[in-house]
């Protein structure tokens, strides 16, 4: 039975109060630990057709007619079009159409930042249509560009500003047996997926059809609708498969309407795709952060005060991502006080970038506990430990489910080889440890819906207009569909990425999707059991309430089975239907994800290099569904965080602010060779009050706690401090340079007491 | 007139000069398995073989290639194929046949690479997924 209930959402960390329709969750959790299907390693429903390239990605489509674009955008970070011209353009071979500032409304003659579009030009051929761009006269009034986020805040080019407190800082600091205080700074990384940001977009009688890169295609659905004034029906996205996301992809953005404008102009298919250039300066980023930061802690270890003033140098849009969320959920301190800034700049807008602001938080809490520690003299670990929250910190309320405790407990043994790891180091080359919490959102949340089908033969296909950007999605939910039914893991088959043919699902982001798609898919899976054993008690003429499904079967009481064909096979062309949807989240409770990292290093001191030799990452995500794809989800995250931590930066040009790293040997991603060992250990608990499942999410999970860890392990092998992200030869150099004067100076100063 | 054999098939084709092997490939054959995702050679999803030998596709000029090319559609049943999905060396898919051209490179010079070599050897192919501890598995264990 549906009901109307007033709730808070969270998607990557922004909460909002929405009226929801939810269905009651009324199906009991499996017992823990592995299942028929679930809980055991599943390859990729569709890992051979993306293997052997035989899938269609947006990029691969080939729509007859189909026209291609080159955009015209700002070469500026400031400046107004004084006059532009498409004329030129129109004569060109081969265009088909230009548009200009006024004609859509993702071009502007009012550009604030590099890279924001202004003009679009489609022909027969990409070529065509970018020598055509050429063409466009265009003139250009220069302006004065606002590039530091400092000056920003100081001058109240500000988005937002966010503070929040509890207790009493100041009593906090005076309680201080130790207290430490440092500027933590991240940079700019770019989420560089490998199917850049596109679109087709044609028309169909008064239906708009838009092929694109997504991680939501109702998202799309619903701003092209609201922007183009179009019934959300009259919008059909599609987006079968799709080449990395990583949080960039969850918005219509410019291309989208481009395409759109120039698809009605022209009356034929439109392809508006980013190069790779273009990738690098509009597609997004994670927002570099200024993070001054203070911690005290009596000499027990007891953390009695924490402080943050955070800058957010979001650029010319975007949000406030939560960068204090770490200072203010991961640990049980009575007074904590933070202020965060949206600085205004004109650069690229921001996006959320797996973890926003966590990973970017996390880098300067966790790093600071480690200053922490030594002040203190006491075990990094301990000193984590003993500031263990049993409650949400913030509002007193219960976890749903929080295992960290356990984390720390399986992370002894890593932690323990610091000494061995300690040993090995030489002359040159020192080598250290490091560990690093890790605390993030991944419970999802309504709404989201699943139909099933059932079809004679005993298979099943899932129905629901998600989308699987990669994580294996299809391949968890089946696992989930097939456990219900109790037949084959091979007997489902999943259909997602389509909005016109299928229900609501949620985005592929923040880690929610298997939370909240999953239980929707059970509820589905279980509406059809239900049908198929009220028939089967037909059938056989026996009670309902003795029958169960298992093993392809229906099983009666006595234990007599009936293989599922032999009912269903009567069927012929008939289905049994199903429909599920996700249920409400526990009231009164705050469901996070927790885990730790240790990371070990080894640094040459003579130039700088930093090796990550091995990481191990223990985390707590609930009951895991398919733990191959849960395996490569921790690598994953580990991998994309040693590339922020180590080589990837976006650079800009400090008084122009044009982007001088666009392109994939200048912006740096890791390779295989830079990959350490990756111990990845999942907990398996299922969270008792989330869901039928007590699944939650793992894409963002990983990633969080890398860079404090290798920063940790850094500290622990060489003394020095890593403040600043990315951690390069120069940046490292510096760093031991710094350590090696304050160690003179301790060396000079009198023994104390 | 511009022929050539792809996949042990002939073709003749017409293409402006200038047109890459990825284009030809992509754009006049229709074999999009072959990816193109930086065009400038930078990220190796556009790996095919031109005469056995592993080549960035997006930055060969299509006139000037003159041995058989094979794309990852002719090595749709090379173990390597299979390797990589037992191995779950496949996220979102969209590197991962320039990866397996290259992976099949190397076993046919190398049929038993050691983990420096495979690392060696499959550092021009980007994954942005990070499905690299994978790969190597796939590689290490392709013909099992």
């Amino acid at each position: 039975m549906a009901r109307l209930i007033r709730t808070e959402t969270e998607v990557e960390g922004r909460f909002e109060e929405v009226w929801l329709v939810v269905e009651e969750d009324a199906l009991e959790q499996w017992p823990a630990g592995p299942r028929e299907v679930v809980g055991r390693p599943s390859t990729r429903a569709d890992g051979l057709g993306r293997a052997r390239g035989e899938v269609l990605f947006t990029a691969d489509l080939r729509l007859p007619g189909m026209l291609q674009t080159a955009v015209l955008r700002s070469p500026h970070a400031r400046a107004r079009v004084r006059r532009v011209e498409l004329s030129g353009a129109l004569e060109a071979p081969g265009v088909r159409g230009a548009i200009g500032p006024g004609d859509c409304s993702a071009l502007s003659e009012e550009c604030s930042y590099e890279g924001s579009a202004v003009a679009a030009v489609c022909a027969d051929t990409f070529e065509q249509a970018r020598a055509a761009v050429a063409l466009i006269a265009i003139e250009w009034e220069e302006l004065e560009p606002l590039l530091d986020a400092d000056t920003a805040v100081e001058r109240g080019e500000v988005l937002d500003i966010r503070t929040s407190s509890r207790g009493e800082l100041a009593h906090g600091l005076a309680q201080a047996d130790a207290v430490v205080e440092a500027t933590y700074r991240t940079h700019t990384v770019m989420h560089n997926s490998m199917e850049t940001h596109q679109s087709i977009c044609r028309l169909i009688g008064d239906t708009l059809e838009v092929h694109t890169s997504t991680q939501y295609i109702w998202g799309v659905r619903s701003e092209l609708a609201r922007r183009l004034g179009m019934a959300p029906d009259k919008v059909r996205v599609v987006c079968e498969y799709m080449g990395g996301g990583f949080g960039s992809k969850t918005n219509a953005d410019d291309y989208t309407f481009i395409a759109a404008e120039l698809a009605k102009r022209t009356g034929r298919p439109v392809r508006c795709a980013l190069t790779r250039r273009e990738e690098n300066v509009i597609a997004g980023n994670r927002n570099a952060t200024i993070q001054r930061l203070a911690a005290g802690a009596l000499a027990d270890g007891t953390l009695v005060a924490l402080s943050g003033e955070f800058v957010n140098a979001v650029g010319d849009s975007g949000w406030n991502s939560m960068v204090e969320g770490p200072m203010e959920k991961l640990y049980d301190c009575a007074n904590v006080a933070t202020k965060t800034s949206a600085a205004k700049l004109n650069l690229p807008p921001m996006k959320a970038f797996r973890a926003p602001g966590f990973v970017e938080g996390t880098f300067g809490l966790e790093c600071l506990l480690d200053e922490l520690a030594r002040k203190l003299d006491l075990d990094p670990l301990e000193l984590r430990r003993r500031n263990h929250a049993e409650r949400d910190p913030g509002d007193s309320n219960p976890f749903s489910g929080k295992n960290l405790l356990e984390c720390y407990r399986r992370a002894e043994p890593h932690w323990e080889r610091r000494h061995e790891v300690r040993a090995r180091s030489t002359e040159t080359v020192k080598r250290g440890v490091g560990l690093a919490s890790q605390i993030w959102f991944g419970g999802g949340g309504p709404p989201s819906y699943a139909w099933l089908r059932l079809g004679s033969d005993g298979h099943a296909t899932v129905v629901t207009a998600g989308q699987d950007v990669g994580t294996g999605t299809k391949t968890a939910l089946a696992q989930i569909a097939a456990e219900e039914l109790g037949i084959p893991l091979a007997h489902v088959t999943f259909a997602v990425g389509d909005s016109e043919r299928g229900p609501y699902a949620t985005l592929s982001a923040g880690s929610s999707t298997l939370p909240s798609m999953g239980p929707a898919v059970r509820a589905a899976a279980a509406d059809v059991r239900d049908q198929i054993l009220d028939l089967a008690a037909q059938r056989y003429e026996v009670e309902l309430e003795t029958l169960a499904l298992a093993g392809e079967a229906i099983v009666l009481a006595d234990g007599t089975r009936h293989p599922l064909v032999e009912l269903v096979g009567a069927l012929g062309n008939g289905q049994i239907l199903g429909s599920g949807s996700r249920g409400p989240n526990p009231a009164g409770m705050q469901v996070y994800t927790f885990g730790v990292q240790v990371a070990e290093v080894a640094v040459d001191v003579e130039t700088g290099e930093v090796t990550v030799e091995r990481v191990a990452a223990i985390h707590d995500v609930g009951r895991v569904i398919n733990p191959l794809g849960a395996s490569s989800q921790i690598e994953g995250g580990i991998i994309q965080g040693i590339g922020h931590t180590l080589s990837e930066e976006r650079l800009t040009d400090p008084s122009s602010g044009r982007i001088l790293t666009r392109t994939l040997d200048s912006y740096r991603m890791p390779t295989i060779a830079d990959v350490p060992e990756i111990v990845g250990e999942l907990l398996d608990i299922p969270d008792s009050q989330l869901t039928n499942l007590g699944s939650k999410g793992l894409g963002e999970p990983p990633i969080i706690p890398v860079a404090a860890a290798i920063a940790n392990a850094i500290r622990d092998a060489t003394g020095a401090d890593l403040r600043s992200l990315p951690i390069t030869r120069s940046e490292m150099l510096a760093a031991l340079a710094a350590a090696r004067r304050r160690e003179a100076q301790r060396a000079k100063e009198p023994v104390a007491g | 007139m511009l022929e050539l054999t792809i996949n042990g098939g002939r073709y003749e084709l017409e293409l402006p000069a200038g047109a890459s092997l990825a284009e030809l490939l992509r754009d006049e054959v229709g074999l999009t398995g072959t990816k193109s995702a930086c065009g400038e050679g930078h990220c190796g999803a556009c790996t095919v073989l031109v005469g056995g030998r592993p080549t960035l596709s997006c930055i060969t000029l299509a006139h000037r290639v003159a041995e058989e090319v094979t794309t990852i559609e002719g090595l749709r049943d090379h173990p390597m194929v299979e390797a990589f999905v037992r191995a779950d060396a496949v996220q979102c898919g969209f590197c991962t046949p320039g990866q397996i051209v290259s992976a099949v490179a190397l076993v046919e010079e190398m049929p038993a690479p050691s983990a420096e070599e495979i690392r060696h050897r499959m550092a021009g192919n980007i994954c942005r997924c990070g499905t690299y501890p994978k790969i190597e598995e796939a590689i290490r264990t392709w013909r099992d």
